[in-house]
């Protein structure tokens, strides 16, 4: 099936001309920081993990969100979602390789990586983070391709490939409650140290990961033959309505613990996010922005009316990727470690080689989710399942 | 370490054997010797200075501590283990975002945020006092390093392998005293002067206090606790209860730095 990926117009190579380009330049600004060391980035002692784990947290969303799609088609034989699960599966796939990305340039020793296999240390969240991302991938991978394939041959897909589809659930499941847990385990961390963090995160994903592949559909509804259908379309929606809902409730539950209850640790974070703290207001516009776009996002999303018209409907989910961006993808990581343990506010900003190396990753992802769509487009369309 | 190193060579040993089950004797006499030229002639201790079966603590008086004093022992420490002094990494920098410390000074308020209120006596408030890793007793970095780069020794130091550290900085996340420092750029700089005795480390690895685990398997006395005169620092062994820290434990009120986190930490403070 991989022809597929291998003919296309001037329009495809030149994107795929373009993001290897992006690669390239994200690969020599990462050759600079392998060279003189993470200093290169704006992360401190105080600030010791910045936007590239913030980044690491956001996609691991994106690719759990696959689930959304998975679970509708295949436990609850919810048909319309038939032409987008394989989507959904492989924006996972090109999700987790950015994790994995993101998690190597991060890394003050890159080229010991392979010391988390060589002692393997199951008390590390850091370890069972590591298993379950990559687990979660290589379901995703052989799920996607083999259906696909199967698809192609005109036959039903294998038992034993059930049965990954029905693992690849709670997997899904457990990629975000895990990365979760990186953050909600830390006995000095008050703004992490949340129970309802996991499903904080997961709420999140719920709503981000499906609103991208929602935008994606658009864009292939316009540009190829592809067409997901109205019906899939308008039942993701929904299903991001309701995340996007959980989303913003856990996050005013926070609020209410930390300022009901008056315990400074649980405060400060967000009052730093807020409001600023001790001369320190990095974050504020950037929380209030997500806060602001969250609200306009679910006056567009909650009334079928608004919802259902597609001219409201693709800005407010534009509107909803960059609210949860703002805060899972910038503000949860770095707020947590501002007031550092010693109640200094030492402040983080990203440098312009860490963005170069982070767009870099990104095209990597985007490569991959570029390639695999082409191939399953193609495939569709063979079969005469692209059109609606 | 030593220890550890032992328990694996031995483990590494047995299972050897196992695996050798049917080698002749002029085989395990080879495996014998192998054995004594890695562990060493049978029943020599790796450090016989060490004191055995000890529990290392440390008590902070802050009432004895001056400016001066605390300079000269972040200084001892700083030279004995090569800790550079990188500058600023920017011009305008409002702190210094490469810092390496393993001891240093902070405000009271800052050292004890919780156990701060405004009517404590001035002369409380008002010193700086020294901090430093607590070598926890349940230390949250060794729980969520990936690599057990950081892990406890039987005396309950908790300790670095700089060699096997990947710098994932999860331990700096999980410190709840800030403690850890990360190696952003190569520390081994121009205007470091080398002390040959203790390694100098590489950039990408995390670094803290060792409690000078390198002078009490010679059966000496940290760096910093040799550096102060006037007992600022009581450094001793917590299972010997005729140990001196034990005494000034039991005859002053100590408190330590967030207990409420449940790690145990073994720097106790005299205010």
């Amino acid at each position: 099936m991989l022809e597929k990926a291998l003919t296309g117009d001037s329009k495809y190579w030149g994107w795929i001309g373009f993001l290897l380009l992006l690669i390239a330049v994200g690969f020599g600004a990462y050759l600079r920081q392998f060279n003189e060391g993470l200093t290169l980035t704006g992360l401190s002692r105080d600030v010791s993990w910045g936007f590239y784990i913030a980044q690491l947290t956001y996609l691991v969303g994106v690719a759990a969100s696959g689930v959304m799609l998975v679970m509708p088609y295949y436990l609850h034989d919810h048909k319309a979602f038939g032409k987008i699960t394989i989507l959904g599966e492989f924006m996972a796939v090109g999700a987790i390789t950015m994790c994995l990305l993101f998690v190597l340039v991060d890394l003050g020793q890159p080229m010991r990586m392979m010391n988390m296999i060589i002692f393997p240390t199951p008390n590390s969240v850091l370890f069972w983070d590591m298993v379950v991302l990559n687990t979660y991938m290589f379901l995703n991978i052989i799920i996607g391709w083999t259906v696909l394939q199967n698809e192609r041959k005109g036959i039903h897909y294998q038992k034993w490939v059930k049965v990954l589809i029905y693992l690849s659930i709670p997997f899904a499941v457990s990629i975000h409650t895990v990365t979760a847990f990186l953050y909600a385990g830390l006995p000095g961390r008050h703004f992490w140290l949340t129970a309802i963090m996991a499903p904080r995160f997961l709420a999140g994903a719920f709503c981000a990961g499906p609103a991208i592949l929602l935008l994606i559909v658009f864009f292939l509804r316009r540009f190829t033959s592809f067409d997901a259908g109205d019906k899939a379309i308008k039942s993701l929606a929904v299903i991001i309505t309701y995340a996007m809902i959980l989303n913003v409730f856990f996050l005013l539950l926070e609020l209410f613990t930390a300022f009901y209850s008056q315990l400074p640790g649980h405060m400060h974070a967000f009052v730093y996010l807020f409001a600023g703290l001790h001369g320190g207001h990095a974050l504020v516009p950037v929380m209030w922005a997500s806060v602001i776009l969250a609200v306009i996002v679910l006056i567009l999303l909650i009334p079928p009316k608004f919802r259902n018209n597609y001219n409201l409907l693709i800005p407010a989910l534009i509107m909803l990727v960059l609210s949860t961006w703002l805060e899972k993808g910038v503000a949860l990581v770095v707020a947590g470690f501002i007031p550092n343990p010693l109640e200094h506010v030492n402040e983080y900003a990203p440098t312009l080689n860490e963005l170069v190396i982070s767009v870099g990753v990104y095209a990597v992802g985007a490569l991959i989710v570029t390639v695999l769509y082409k191939i399953a487009i193609g495939v569709k369309a063979e079969v005469g399942d692209a059109a609606h | 370490m030593k220890s550890d190193r032992r328990h694996f060579l031995k483990a590494a040993g047995v299972a050897t054997i196992g695996v050798a089950a049917g080698a002749t004797a002029a085989e395990a006499n080879l495996l014998d010797s192998a054995k004594e030229l890695l562990l060493g002639p049978k029943g020599a201790a790796p450090y016989p200075e060490a004191k055995k079966g000890a529990r290392w603590a440390m008590v902070v008086d802050t009432r004895k501590l001056t400016a001066e004093s605390m300079e000269k022992m972040i200084h001892a420490c700083n030279h004995a283990h090569n800790i550079p002094l990188h500058p600023l990494r920017k011009k305008g920098d409002k702190y210094n975002k490469d810092e390496i410390k393993w001891i240093w000074e902070e405000e009271f308020e800052n050292a004890f945020p919780g156990q701060m209120n405004e009517h404590l006596p001035p002369k409380v408030t008002q010193n700086e006092v020294l901090v430093l890793c607590n070598q926890c007793e349940n230390p949250a970095c060794v729980r969520v390093c990936p690599t057990k780069a950081t892990f406890q020794r039987e005396d309950g130091i908790v300790i670095m392998d700089f060699h096997r550290c990947i710098g994932c900085r999860f331990c700096m996340a999980a410190c709840p005293y800030g403690s850890r420092s990360f190696n952003f750029k190569d520390p081994r700089i121009a205007s470091l002067e080398i002390n040959p005795e203790f390694p100098t480390r590489m950039k990408g690895v995390v670094e803290k206090c060792n409690f000078c685990a390198e002078q009490l398997d010679k059966g000496l006395q940290p760096h910093c606790v040799e550096a102060c005169k006037n007992g600022e620092l009581v450094f001793g062994d917590m299972n010997d209860p005729e140990s001196e820290i034990r005494k000034v434990l039991r005859n002053n009120y100590t408190i330590r730095r967030k207990p409420e986190v449940g790690t145990q930490p073994q720097v106790y403070y005299i205010v």
